[in-house]
């Protein structure tokens, strides 16, 4: 008998639950899960929806967006009253205020899908923070060092003439620039093999690459891989070339074959759109991880 | 071409322009209102205190807003790229595909020998 009241019981309670949740399942929901659980499944897929492209979408699930000052003086990013945190579940955090503007940003001109694919700053900023691959300065600095083998700039075609003449007038300035500014010896070649580095040159660009933290070194060797020249990267972010700039040399047969047989929009406007957005979110997270407080005063006291 | 790509944003006033047309074509009317919008005045301002004409820092902090303004407009005009022809997978019709490249299905009066 009791055992049956008890059933009826409870089967009333769960109705009236339901009901419950039903009614009031806007506020409830964000509440039911924890907050870090569910900031940390939305991050954990930043990574997969990248590599599955537009497909995974996440709803936006906030509202406002600000930034805080933490421990530390470290910068952390508020959606709405939760704190974004990494996909590796660290506590999200960037060293100066303007880099946390811009991420902030980044979230908030979402609309009401997220699109992660395009919040590359972020993206940037969970690599440096969690490093997956736990690699270590002298690793990424040898992987860089190893793309000045492979240099885009350094490799020259042989015909057609008008390529020929174009690849000379457009990237010899730049390489005279860098074989100056730094005193090296690179050259270039139009052998399948390139071009013989020789071993002062590397010294040197690695002792200049030591001087960077692994927050910029992090953005610089994205930086390289997106237009595949170390040299480039170099003119890039030491600030004689724009990103406009170092895109269009990056990609000259492509802008060349453009001018001869016309322009696709769905694959070459598309491409280039994404390679300078990534290469400015890479210039932009260099020179602002690069950036302390001794230089800001400096600027202020000219 | 090079000369091309340089003749583009060239003055502070063009890039701090720029980079606020972006901001509210993202946010729409409560643009004056974000983080980012302030931050953008403020350092502007800021570096229009110093005399100097070719000081160091105005050229950095001109570099940094064009490379900003890349940043935004690049990403806006990747999406819209993105929404135009890559998106949408399933739910597009025939003639709509077709006509992403600039096709027109053919059409037979009589309709199609299948059709009933």
């Amino acid at each position: 008998m009791t055992l049956t009241l008890i059933g009826i019981h409870s089967v009333k309670m769960l109705r009236n639950i339901c009901r419950y949740q039903r009614q009031f399942g806007q506020i409830i929901w964000p509440f039911y899960f924890p907050q870090e659980k569910r900031v940390r499944s939305l991050s954990t897929h930043l990574q997969k929806a990248r590599n599955a492209s537009a497909t995974t979408v996440r709803r936006k699930f906030y509202e406002n967006v600000s930034i805080s000052q933490g421990e530390g003086g470290l910068f952390e990013i508020n959606l709405d009253k939760r704190k974004l945190k990494t996909p590796g579940g660290k506590l999200f955090t960037v060293p100066n205020e303007a880099l946390a503007i811009a991420v902030a940003t980044e979230w908030d001109i979402q609309k009401d899908t997220l699109m992660f694919y395009t919040m590359h700053l972020t993206t940037l900023c969970n690599t440096a923070l969690d490093n997956p691959t736990q690699r270590t300065k002298e690793q990424m600095i040898s992987a860089a060092l190893k793309f000045l083998e492979t240099d885009t700039i350094c490799f020259r075609v042989e015909e057609p003439p008008g390529l020929v003449e174009l690849q000379r007038n457009e990237w010899d300035p730049v390489m005279n620039w860098i074989e100056q500014r730094y005193n090296v010896l690179i050259g270039s070649s139009s052998s399948i093999m390139g071009p013989q580095i020789p071993e002062e040159t590397k010294n040197t660009f690695k002792q200049h690459l030591n001087s960077y933290n692994l927050w910029s070194l992090t953005g610089f060797e994205y930086v390289i891989t997106q237009l595949k020249s170390l040299v480039l990267s170099f003119g890039l972010i030491d600030r004689h070339l724009s990103v406009e700039q170092a895109v269009v040399l990056s990609r000259l047969e492509e802008e060349y074959q453009i001018q001869r047989w016309g322009n696709v929009e769905w694959t070459h406007d598309y491409d280039m759109h994404e390679l300078q957005a990534r290469t400015a979110a890479g210039v932009m997270f260099v020179h602002l991880s690069t950036e302390s407080t001794a230089v800001k005063r400096k600027i202020l006291q000219d | 071409m090079l000369s091309v790509v340089m003749a583009a944003v060239t003055s502070p006033l063009r890039a701090c322009r720029g980079i606020l047309k972006e901001i509210r074509i993202a946010k729409g009317s409560g643009y004056r209102n974000t983080l980012v919008y302030k931050h953008v005045l403020e350092q502007f301002r800021r570096n229009q205190v110093t005399g100097a004409q070719f000081c160091r820092a105005r050229m950095d902090a001109l570099h940094a807003a064009r490379t900003y303004l890349c940043l935004l407009t690049s990403t806006r005009l990747h999406l819209r790229l993105h929404e135009r022809y890559h998106a949408h997978g399933g739910d597009r019709a025939l003639e709509q595909v077709a006509g992403l490249v600039g096709l027109r299905l053919p059409t037979q009066p009589g309709g199609k020998g299948w059709e009933t």
